[in-house]
Order: C-alpha cells, then structure tokens, then sequence
C-alpha cells in the first residue's frame, strides 16, 4: 500500500460509483425478478446475467488497484472498533463483489443452463453438472444477496455519519468531487509536486 | 463522539436512520414482501401441488416422463425465417423428454389428457433451443393470471369449480372441446407436439417473423379409446415408447407456421387461421430411449425462453411465465434430489 494520500484516486472513485450503482441495480433486479412471473422476469433476468460479469471484472480490476494504490488513512482520532468495522467491511465488498457473480455462474453451470450474456454470446460452464452443487450455490447466492445489501446499508450509513455527524473527511476521500476544503491550505506544497 | 462539546446531532442521525429505512423500503418493496397479491414464481408452482402431496424431487408439473436422445435434421429452409444455427440444413443432437401433464409422478397413463415433448437441440457453436410442447392444439387460458385461476379450480374440492370457471372463461372453449372429444392415442410417437406460444423468428437480414410450431408425427396417429387404454396398463405410454424407438428411430417433422399482421400473437388459446405460410424445417428423430431416473434429461429444464440467436420470446405472456415458475421448479426439485427414486443405488446426486 501506498499510503500518505488524502483521497482514492480518480479512477478508484469512478469505479467505486460506477460499481455502487451497478450492485444496487443487481441486487434490485435480482430479488424483483425472482418474485414475478410477468414478461419483466426475462427482461431482468437478461440484465442480472451480463451485469453480474461486468461487476465480476470490474470488481477484478478494482482489486488490483486497491492494492496498487491503496487506501486513504482512517482519522486517528477514530475509534478502534470502527477502524476495524470498517477495515472488515471493505474485505467483505470485495470477497461478495467476487464471489457474487462466480456463484450465478457456477449456479447456472450446475444447473446446466447456457450462460448467455447477449445474443449468441455466452460463456462455458464453469462446473459439472449436479443437483447438490446447485442446491448449494442457489442457497450461496440468494443469502448472501441479503447479507450484501445488508452491507451496502450498514456502509451507507457509516459514509453518511462521517460526512453528517463526524464530518472527519472520510466521506470526501471516495466523494465523487471534492466538496469542502479538500486539502488544508498548510499541506498544498506538498501535493503540487 | 469527536466533539464532546457538541449536543447530540439528532437531525443528522434521523436522516440517516430514515434514508436507510427508505432503501430497506425500497428492496422489500421491490422483493414483493409488501404485494401479497403478486403471482410469484413459487405460488405458481404451489397450485400445481395435487391433493395427495408434491412427488418430492420431481418437476412440479409434467412429472411423469421418460427421456430420449436423437437427432434434428434441419433441411436448410428455416433460415428463411431465422438466422439461427439449427436451421442451417445439418444435423444436431437432440435430448428429450416425453412426458405427461400431471403433477402425480405415478399416474397411470391413460388419466392424462395432455402428453408432452421436452426438446433441446444443440448447435455446434454451443447455443441451444429449449422448448416444451403438448399435445392441445390450444392452451387453456390466455394470461398467466387466469392460469393460476385455473390451477385453483382444478384443485378445488367443488366438483363444479372447473364447469363455472369454464362458464367464466370463455376462451377456455376450444381447449375444453379437444379434452373432452378430442383423439387419444396409444403412442406419444403419434402425438402432435405444438408450441401454443409464440415466438419471433428473426431472419438474417433482421427481418422478424412471429412463429408457432408443430411437430407433426411420421406414425399414423390411431384412435383408441381411454377404456381400452387403461387396460394396457399404468405405465404403456414408456413401455410402448422404448419398445418402438428400440424397433426403429420414429420421427416427426417440424413446421413453423407464420403469423400475419394481427393475428392473435399474444394468446394461445386462439388458434390462428388455417391459411397461415407454414414452412417444414426439418425432422425431428429419436434414436434412443432411457428411463427418466440417471437418464440424460432429467436435471435438464427445458425451459422455452433458452433460445439461440436468431430467434426470441414474442408478446406471448406465457413464456415468461413457464420461465420462472420452470426454474422455480427447477429449484426445488434439484434441492429435493434425495427423494427422487433411483435405479443405480449410491448414484451420484
């Protein structure tokens, strides 16, 4: 890690609400399409597919350059269970981020479905064949779209409580433009280099 | 917390208790926990149960089958209508299933009306076609919603709930005629497969063409009446089936046939015109017989929205629907693989 920086980089923060905004539609769609036997099924259904790779690669991607670049600093001042919370948090969104999309895929491979993305485009089986294998990531998958939203609430709220009550610039490290007196005046020389 | 001297900020903590509420709100919502009248996947599902009790590890509908492996011959003039690969003249390999519709895995042949053909044909480029048809010339019912009605009636305990649904109903006519007067055969090779549904064929110029098909069998459909057939036994459909299939590979031809503009695509109990293009796009061939359990199809789902470019699900309401409640199915029975019967003890599940 490469410490010592004050914000995410901008491509880490592009990601990070590019991924916000597909994960939330996932895990809309998913938990829609499954309660509906309308012509919206196979729409959703069409999405959830393709949109679960992209979150796979994109998720790929972002993990490379969490641990190319890193992480902004937690405030000092910051309790040590929340630092932890929120060290634990951040491993969390990306074991899901990764092992959402390969359990939809192994799921369908188990059941035998084809994998199609789009149009004649789909992708091989990642799995044998099997009942048990498919009992187990359907249940795999549908728990741990709870416990992602569940995460996604719990990392809202923490985001908000940094940027309303502790206002301790945390929230402005993944802010998607800068909001307030980013880098204080005293430490300007050192970023313009 | 970091400025003691602060008060507490309440306004600030209510916002993020009500904007998180709001989301929770939003997914429950989304999921239906607050829309007790949605037709979900699984209450669909629930309405095929018979009175005696799901066949545990068995499709929730069409339960009783047996499976079959062959070939589709494409001749080539299907990819008048659609680009996709299995109508490019050649031959691909099919799996599938006959069966009959009925929730009861053990019923005896001859109690049920509608016979069945589960299809997947395969294209060396790895795309597939699922698709599942009967033996009606019609469906029942034109929406989803009056299907689950009907499913509700049949398994009323009021021996009249089906006639006043009917009398409620009267698009369920044309399938009410064929139950009650149409022809029963001793053979599912002499059944004629349609797919009710439509489905839009889309050609290689981008052209869309809104499609029904039949299977239209070689054998030489013979009228027998349900007395004599029950007296052949609870399980003659299979019998008979692997029988003939064993003697000589049985076949059927496939004809699509094509809509004109306003006819009635969106729902299968109208049949549409006699007069409509149809075109023979090849013939269909099954070579071999297995029994369904450790068979090649039973964890298959033939499901019919599994289909190659080239071609896609229509205005038709009822593919979605078979979509989601298959799957659910599907789910359910994969879940339930240990009280599925097996023929070779210690099977790998």
């Amino acid at each position: 890690m490469i410490g010592g920086h004050r914000r995410f980089t901008p491509l880490q923060r592009l990601l990070h609400w590019l991924m916000a905004a597909c994960i939330l539609a996932m895990l809309f769609i998913g938990v829609g399409m499954v309660s509906t036997v309308m012509p919206k099924y196979l729409t959703l259904v069409s999405i959830h597919k393709p949109l679960g790779i992209a979150i796979l690669v994109l998720a790929l991607i972002r993990l490379a350059l969490r641990l190319r670049y890193g992480s902004p600093p937690l405030p000092a001042d910051l309790p040590e269970p929340m630092k932890l919370a929120a060290q634990a948090s951040h491993y969390a969104f990306y074991a899901l981020m990764i092992a959402m999309p390969l359990i939809g895929w192994g799921m369908l491979s188990a059941a035998a479905y084809p994998v199609v993305l789009y149009g004649g485009w789909h992708l091989p089986a990642i799995l044998p064949q099997s009942d048990s294998l498919h009992t187990l990531l359907w249940d795999a998958h549908f728990y741990l779209a709870f416990a992602f939203f569940a995460l996604v609430l719990l990392h809202v709220a923490a985001a908000l409580f940094h940027a309303l009550v502790r206002r301790d610039g945390v929230f402005e490290t993944m802010a998607p433009v800068l909001t307030y007196s980013e880098v204080p005046p005293a430490e300007q020389g050192r970023h313009a280099v | 917390m970091t400025a003691p001297h602060q008060s507490l900020p309440l306004g600030s903590l209510a916002l993020i208790a009500l904007f998180v509420a709001a989301a929770a709100g939003a997914f429950a919502y989304t999921a239906g926990w607050f829309s007790p009248q949605r037709l979900t996947p699984g209450k669909l599902v629930d309405a095929f149960a018979p009175p005696t009790g799901v066949a545990l590890g068995h499709r929730r509908n069409h339960a009783k089958g047996i499976c079959f492996t062959g070939v589709f011959e494409a001749n080539g003039a299907g990819s008048e209508l659609s680009r996709a690969a299995v109508f490019a003249r050649g031959q691909y390999p099919v799996l599938g299933r006959f069966n009959l519709g009925t929730a009861d895995a053990n019923a005896a042949d001859a109690t049920v009306r509608v016979r069945g053909l589960g299809l997947r044909i395969t294209t060396p480029d790895g795309q597939e076609w699922r698709s599942a048809t009967i033996n009606a010339p019609v469906f029942p019912v034109s929406t989803p919603v009056t299907f689950y009605e009907l499913l509700h009636a049949s398994g009323s305990k009021d021996p009249n709930a089906v006639a006043t649904f009917a009398a409620a109903h009267p698009e369920f006519a044309p399938f009410g005629d064929w139950a009650k007067n149409g022809t029963w055969t001793g053979s599912y090779a002499e059944e004629h497969y349609n797919s009710l549904n439509s489905f839009v064929f889309v050609d290689g110029s981008g052209a869309e063409h809104v499609v029904r098909w039949s299977l239209l069998p070689a054998a030489q459909p013979v009228a027998v009446s349900t007395d004599e057939l029950a007296k052949r036994g609870p399980n003659f459909l299979e019998q008979e089936i692997a029988q003939r299939v064993a003697g000589a590979p049985q076949r059927w031809t496939m004809v699509v046939t094509v809509a004109n503009p306003g006819d009635p695509t969106a729902d299968p109990t109208k049949a549409w015109p006699t007069d409509r293009r149809s075109i023979e796009v090849g013939t269909l061939v099954a070579q071999q017989v297995q029994a369904e359990p450790d068979g090649p199809c039973r964890d298959i789902n033939f499901d019919p929205t599994v289909l190659p470019s080239g071609m896609r699900t229509s205005d038709d309401p009822f593919p979605a629907a078979r979509s989601a409640a298959y799957a659910k199915s599907y789910d359910l029975r994969t879940a339930e693989a240990k009280d599925y019967p097996r023929t070779t003890p210690g099977a790998k599940p």
